[in-house]
């Protein structure tokens, strides 16, 4: 199975909806690698304009924010956006349906920790790396002074999917 | 046990359960539209997998930006058109009969009780209105539905919202659904389907149950639906009167896709709507709801009457009710866009189409258009619109824009007045 992990970029927010991870006006775009430079283009983090071409930001490959990431709309280009900018790791205490399924459709992980585990991420100080495990279920947190480590449910279906690298390979394959 | 009416269409449609909470349907209809549709078309020729399982079992149509503005949105059309002629998808609707998605499809009859429905559009909960299940999804789900004719979802858990009591005047479905998110909250209803029922739900028309239904997504929900019955039936007798001797007939055909009485529900919420009053959003958020009167004497620059929530025929009658023989106000600008060609052309006929152009309001085609954004009535940075759509995100409209969702008779009463205004004072 693919490994999954690296650094990490933690978003202080509920409710990082659709159109801020990326703007129905770039939904005119045929090609994925053409959503590359608006990811995060118009979210707020405390009312203020995120800073998405941060080196932080660009070094990130795990994504950490609060609860209900990805609500909205139903545009996988919101997945893309991650993907395409190497982040395949989205954590947060919970996912809107069709954000989490598009993302598990394209083979890479939203994954779901308890509120006052997110709690915890966004406590640790630095610069923070986030491995995953998924043989074991296990996320790894680790800051220059501090490792803290959380297990995480995933559904045996999703699983699959991420094994099948997507649901399109898996469909084809079984029906 | 009972079954809710989720969990009948599901085992009627089940083709494989493929873990303890996922399974796999056969799908009765495929929309599909040019935002999300020729990157999905695009991926699976580059696969080699260019096949539609069932060109009857897919409606197309070109929606969000029509005529196109420019050459991507272009490009878009052409590869949907190429693409349903090279598969012989009949039913495609090209400029100069298409309309908003939500609002055509069910108008041509494509949607009956009982039906798996999925579309690239989070807004496909509209259609469960009919008593079927329809829910929005992402583009690989629109591959594999394209593909082979299936889509996975998690077993239907589902929050029953009985609503009873007689809504006051001018007080619309609109205002019911703003009062019901407000209530659950964005995410009130992750994983669940919103079932609409009482009194007042049956009663409504098929315009006021999409309405409804519409907005369900704006709480998390992955499908809102209502109980089919006699007002279904009525609505879809011109398509179904070869299958039924009788509307009667129908009516009690459609009785196996209710809810039984000892269904089991993840939650019931009963609400009385005879006290409620015109509501509106503030903020970015669906469920940040106010009453008209909290937020009355808010300055607007752009009203737009439209969309797949409120842009049908009953809509237009509404805000021209208010609008006939007044004008706009001085400093604002206002929009109205009939969701489909039949709405455009009833419009015409009703003489609804000379009170918006009296009042001095811009009439577009049928098209999604500023709802997203994306064309047709984009809001400048510090903008504000009072609209009739189902979203106010932040940007949504136009980078920097605030958009104020309320009923059409609360639109057009602040098309009158430059300000919010209680469509009740008119």
């Amino acid at each position: 199975m693919r490994q999954f992990g690296g650094p990490a970029i933690l978003l202080d927010r509920n409710d990082i909806n659709t159109d801020e991870i990326i703007p129905a006006k770039y939904l005119t775009e045929i090609t994925k690698i053409a959503l590359r430079p608006h990811l995060l283009e118009d979210l707020l983090v405390d009312g203020k304009a995120f800073d998405h071409e941060s080196e932080a930001m660009k070094k990130a490959k795990v994504v950490v924010a609060r609860e209900n990431f990805g609500c909205g709309s139903s545009r996988e280009h919101a997945v893309w956006a991650f993907e395409v900018n190497d982040k395949d790791v989205i954590v947060a205490s919970s996912f809107a349906r069709i954000f989490r399924q598009n993302m598990f459709n394209c083979g890479i992980l939203a994954v779901e920790l308890k509120p006052e585990e997110i709690d915890q991420l966004f406590a640790m100080k630095g610069d923070m790396t986030i491995s995953i495990n998924l043989e074991k279920n296990l996320l790894l947190a680790e800051t220059a002074g501090e490792k803290k480590e959380f297990s995480f449910e995933m559904n045996s279906f999703d699983r699959e999917l991420v094994g099948a690298g997507g649901w399109l390979a898996y469909a084809d394959s079984k029906y | 046990m009972g079954k809710t009416i989720a969990e009948k269409i599901f085992d009627a449609h089940l083709r494989e359960q493929v873990s303890a909470e996922n399974m796999v349907l056969d799908l009765d209809v495929i929309l599909c539209h040019e935002i999300t549709t020729p990157i999905a078309i695009m991926d699976l020729v580059e696969k080699g997998m260019d096949k539609v399982f069932d060109p009857t079992k897919i409606k197309a149509v070109i929606d969000h930006v029509t005529p196109a503005k420019d050459s991507k949105t272009a490009m878009q059309g052409k590869i949907m058109r190429e693409w349903a002629r090279r598969h012989k998808i009949k039913d495609f609707f090209d400029i100069g009969a298409n309309g908003v998605c939500h609002a055509l499809f069910p108008e041509k009859g494509f949607i009956r009780p009982g039906y798996t429905v999925i579309m690239g559009d989070s807004h496909t909960c509209t259609h469960g209105a009919f008593g079927a299940f329809a829910a929005g999804i992402g583009t690989t789900d629109l591959e594999v539905g394209i593909y082979k004719g299936v889509c996975s979802f998690r077993a239907p858990k589902t929050i029953k919202i009985e609503v009873e009591g007689e809504l006051g005047r001018r007080v619309a479905a609109k205002d019911v659904i703003l009062s019901i998110i407000k209530q659950l909250t964005v995410n009130g209803a992750t994983d669940r389907v919103i079932e609409f029922s009482g009194p007042t739900v049956d009663k409504m028309n098929m315009a006021e149950r999409m309405t409804l239904c519409n907005m369900a997504v704006e709480a998390g929900g992955t499908c809102g639906i209502c109980q089919p019955d006699r007002t279904t039936a009525e609505y879809l007798w011109p398509f179904i009167q070869g299958d039924y001797a009788t509307i009667d007939a129908a009516v009690e055909d459609f009785k196996r896709w209710c809810s039984d009485a000892d269904a089991e529900y993840a939650k019931v919420i009963k609400i009385n709507v005879a006290d409620l009053t015109p509501m509106v959003t503030h903020g970015y958020k669906p469920d940040q709801v106010k009453t008209v009167t909290e937020m009355a004497g808010t300055k607007v620059d752009q009203i737009y009457i439209g969309s797949c929530t409120n842009g049908r025929i009953e809509d237009l009658r509404a805000a021209a009710e208010i609008l006939k023989g007044k004008k706009i106000a001085e400093g604002v600008r206002a929009i109205v866009t009939p969701a489909t060609p039949l709405t455009y052309s009833m419009a015409l006929k009703e003489g609804l189409i000379a009170i918006f152009m009296d009042a001095g309001f811009c009439v577009l085609n049928p098209t999604c258009g500023a709802c997203l954004g994306m064309s047709a009535g984009v809001l400048a940075e510090d903008e504000v619109c009072a609209s009739t759509t189902n979203r106010n995100f932040n940007g949504r409209m136009g980078k920097g824009g605030m958009v104020h969702l309320m009923s059409p008779w609360t639109a057009a009463a602040t098309a009158v007045k430059g300000v919010i205004t209680d469509p009740r004072e008119i």
